[in-house]
């Protein structure tokens, strides 16, 4: 035949011209880009120069050639990634939270089209340090893992915040880490380096629970389910399991030939027998018992027993977290200066709690507690430390020290308390229980007086902000996913509030919220989140994710454009050393966020959800709370920027 | 911790209060609108917020419970709990005469019962 030399383009000709109608069609049909919006003109193309028929020969020759063998091997029936799903399935993970990456396509791939992504569902995020924080939050809802993934080096260092955060906050979130081992299998230009580590883990060993790299399939069934395993035990954590981007793309095998273990999670411990009645001893002799609880309850059971446990001894509960009831009549009551018996449970800031501590020139600390007083422990922290990141405060003498799950103790430590009280000391404890009730309610009445100072102040002030809002939610099922609406909002149910949940740092509360919205969102719960503008400006685009995924909720913004805890400090540096005062008021370099001030309405309503604002006159809080809420209602993301006082 | 030590600053500026507030002398004449001034302008809003409302856990309200004057001037000067010290090279005594009589000026707030949001079960 013969051949039309100028009628022909090169091989490289033909792929740039065949890319740059691709492009072309890919801009007419992209699903949802609308037509115009594709803006972009693929540049002319040169013509090509003609070739001599020699070269056209030559071409074609090499076009039409046998083709090599190992380029025969161009597709897969049975990746193994599509195992690896089936293990994460057998997990029962609802969610697993990404920014995508070239180093777990398999994967991807695998959850979508072999997965029909469901159980786990592809939740998109921009963020790596996003994606771990929603599932942070998604925990303290849901109180079950859920998964992310990410790839090494620079999603896995993204994400790391957000890591710290999950193990500052006991948090089992479970994070799969992409990476390409073997060194024949990475691609030039694109994987050394980008793509590749020796050990990824490494780089937050210190932060997790525990870490494995499978090389094998059935090592990585095996190893996934152990890791669910240890991020559910007691004390809970975080888990990393890189998962190699070849074993994902190479044929799984013999299926046959591979199990996913069965998952048995490990109970809790339970307090020594012994020990506890000793502990159920000293608490009902005491005159002045005081309850110091971090996060004790892991559900509506556990906060049911923390509250049986402080009725039985008629004992006021400071802290508790989402598991005391914030109303309740023993709640927040005590001092810690007269108790002659604290019980503190799972409470790892217990030095703070029990002695002064001031932040001066030079830094000084007291013992708040009565010389006397006995101390006793009851927490699952004891049994799980680590040496490098700490969440743990200066060393506290206790009395009595009983390494154990709180939740899993309240019950015979109850029932012991109970075999002890004589009608003696109930008559005496009801004494007690009766003050406590009446200085609660006068609690409740000074909070409301509180309120009334700078009601009208604009800025807002913050007590006015969370009262509008409640005002609207109140008789609604609501849950805050974030930000405190104070004593008048009545925590009475344990989905209400969060937890002690941690995002690692200022940036980390945003995703949060949305990952506890997500939890919540099966339920039809009314999420509200009242949001820091310094951390809204870390991964603000995680309000596409909310967008999105349909993730209905509403956002008040805590806008006092500052980052003013920081204002607060400098301020502080500024009196120590006696100087800069004229700074202060005009805005500290560094801290301050004016010039321009950000419209964080604007900023919500480009990524999709309906925003007002901003909003500085508190008389036109309620009516745009109440258009917010009905957005909300209709499944919208909303978002009202109010500009409020500092604090 | 935080929250306990503004408590206690609260606690400590009240029990000042009653102690020396009996035979304590009265407060220097000052001028309460330099003063409203003087509390944004040398940052005291920053804890205590813009109307001395109280800022949560970073500064107890001011607006309804001054401390009698030395209680008051002496806290600020040398604060026992959290506050930021205030000497007299950053904030003259005049100046703070000032802070406080706007602080002693503030008018009361609505009553808890004319504020329907905080009265509906």
């Amino acid at each position: 035949m013969a051949i039309d030399a100028n009628a022909h383009v090169n091989r490289r000709g033909f792929l740039k011209g065949a890319a740059a109608g691709a492009a072309g069609a890919a801009a007419l049909t992209m699903p949802g880009v609308a037509p115009g919006e594709a803006s972009a003109q693929a540049p002319a193309q040169a013509s090509p120069a003609p070739l001599t028929p020699e070269q056209a020969s030559r071409n074609l020759a090499a076009e039409t050639a046998p083709l090599a063998d190992e380029a025969d091997v161009q597709t897969v029936t049975d990746p193994g990634s599509d195992f690896m799903v089936d293990v994460l399935k057998k997990l029962d993970f609802e969610y697993i939270a990404a920014n995508p990456a070239s180093s777990f396509r398999g994967l991807h791939e695998s959850f979508i089209n072999y997965g029909g992504n469901k159980s786990p569902e592809w939740i998109t995020c921009s963020h790596e340090q996003a994606a771990v924080n929603l599932a942070n939050g998604y925990y303290a809802v849901a109180g079950k893992p859920m998964a992310v993934i990410t790839f090494a080096p620079s999603g896995l260092h993204h994400a790391m915040m957000g890591i710290f955060g999950a193990f500052s906050g006991h948090t089992p979130t479970y994070i799969l880490v992409a990476n390409i081992l073997d060194g024949k299998e990475r691609r030039p230009a694109f994987d050394w380096g980008p793509h590749s580590v020796v050990d990824p883990a490494v780089a937050v060993r210190d932060m997790v629970k525990w870490d494995d790299t499978p090389l094998s399939l059935q090592h990585f069934a095996e190893s996934a389910v152990r890791a669910y395993k240890m991020a559910m035990t007691e004390p809970r954590g975080p888990v990393v399991l890189v998962v190699d981007a070849t074993l994902q793309e190479n044929p799984a095998g013999d299926r046959s030939k591979l199990r996913i273990p069965r998952l048995t999670l490990t109970s809790p411990p339970a307090g020594d027998p012994n020990a506890v009645a000793e502990v159920a001893r000293l608490l009902v002799a005491a005159e002045n018992p005081l309850i110091i609880a971090g996060d004790v309850a892991r559900d509506e059971e556990g906060m049911r027993l923390l509250v049986q446990l402080a009725e039985t001894l008629q004992a006021p509960v400071q802290g508790g977290g989402r598991g005391m009831p914030n109303q309740h009549p023993f709640s927040g009551g005590g001092n810690v200066r007269t108790a002659d018996v604290i019980l503190a449970l799972n409470e790892d800031g217990l030095y703070g709690r029990l002695n002064r501590y001031r932040d001066q020139q030079v830094r000084s600390s007291t013992p708040l507690i009565k010389p006397d007083a006995k101390v006793l422990s009851i927490s699952a922290y004891d049994l799980y430390m680590k040496g490098n990141y700490q969440n743990v405060e200066r060393f506290q003498e206790v009395t009595m020290s009983i390494a154990a799950d709180p939740q899993a103790t309240l019950p015979s430590l109850i029932e012991a308390c109970r075999k002890l009280i004589t009608a003696d000391r109930r008559r005496t404890m009801e004494e007690r229980g009766k003050r406590l009730a009446a200085a609660s309610a006068e609690a409740l009445e000074r909070a409301r007086l509180e309120c009334t100072y700078g009601w009208d102040a604009s800025p807002i002030s913050l007590q006015r902000l969370a009262l509008e809002v409640y005002d609207v939610i109140k008789d609604k099922d609501w849950a805050s996913v974030g930000g405190n609406g104070g004593r008048l909002w009545n925590v009475d149910k344990f989905y209400r509030t969060m937890g002690a949940v941690n995002g690692g740092g200022i940036g980390g509360s945003l995703p949060i919220a949305i990952g506890g919205a997500l939890a919540h969102r099966k339920y039809g719960r009314l999420c509200v989140r009242f949001q820091p503008d310094g951390d809204m400006l870390y991964v603000n685009t995680a309000l596409w994710t909310a967008t999105h995924h349909r993730i209905p909720m509403l956002f008040l913004m805590h806008n006092n454009r500052a980052y003013h805890q920081e204002v607060m400090h400098l301020q502080r540096m500024a009196n120590r050393r006696q100087r800069g005062m004229a700074l202060a008021s005009a805005g500290l370099p560094g801290s301050s966020i004016t010039d321009p001030n950000i419209d964080f309405a604007q900023m919500a309503r480009s990524m999709g959800a309906y925003a007002e604002g901003p909003i500085s006159n508190p008389k036109d809080l309620r009516p745009a709370i109440l258009r917010a809420v009905e957005r909300v209602e209709k499944g919208e993301v909303a978002l009202l920027d109010t500009l409020t006082q500092p604090r | 911790m935080i929250m306990r030590a503004i408590v206690l600053l609260t606690v400590g500026l009240v029990l000042e209060s009653a102690s020396l507030g009996a035979q304590a002398p009265s407060a220097p004449a000052g001028n309460a609108e330099n003063g409203k001034k003087l509390f944004v302008e040398r940052a005291c809003w920053q804890c205590h917020g813009l109307a001395a409302h109280g800022g949560g856990i970073a500064g107890p309200r001011l607006a309804g419970r001054v401390p009698a004057w030395p209680a008051f001037s002496r806290y600020v000067r040398r604060p026992t709990e959290e506050m930021i010290p205030y000497t007299a090279k950053m904030l003259g005594d005049s100046e703070l005469a000032d802070i406080y009589a706007w602080l002693r000026s503030i008018p009361a707030p609505p009553a808890v019962s004319s504020i329907p949001q905080l009265n509906r079960k």
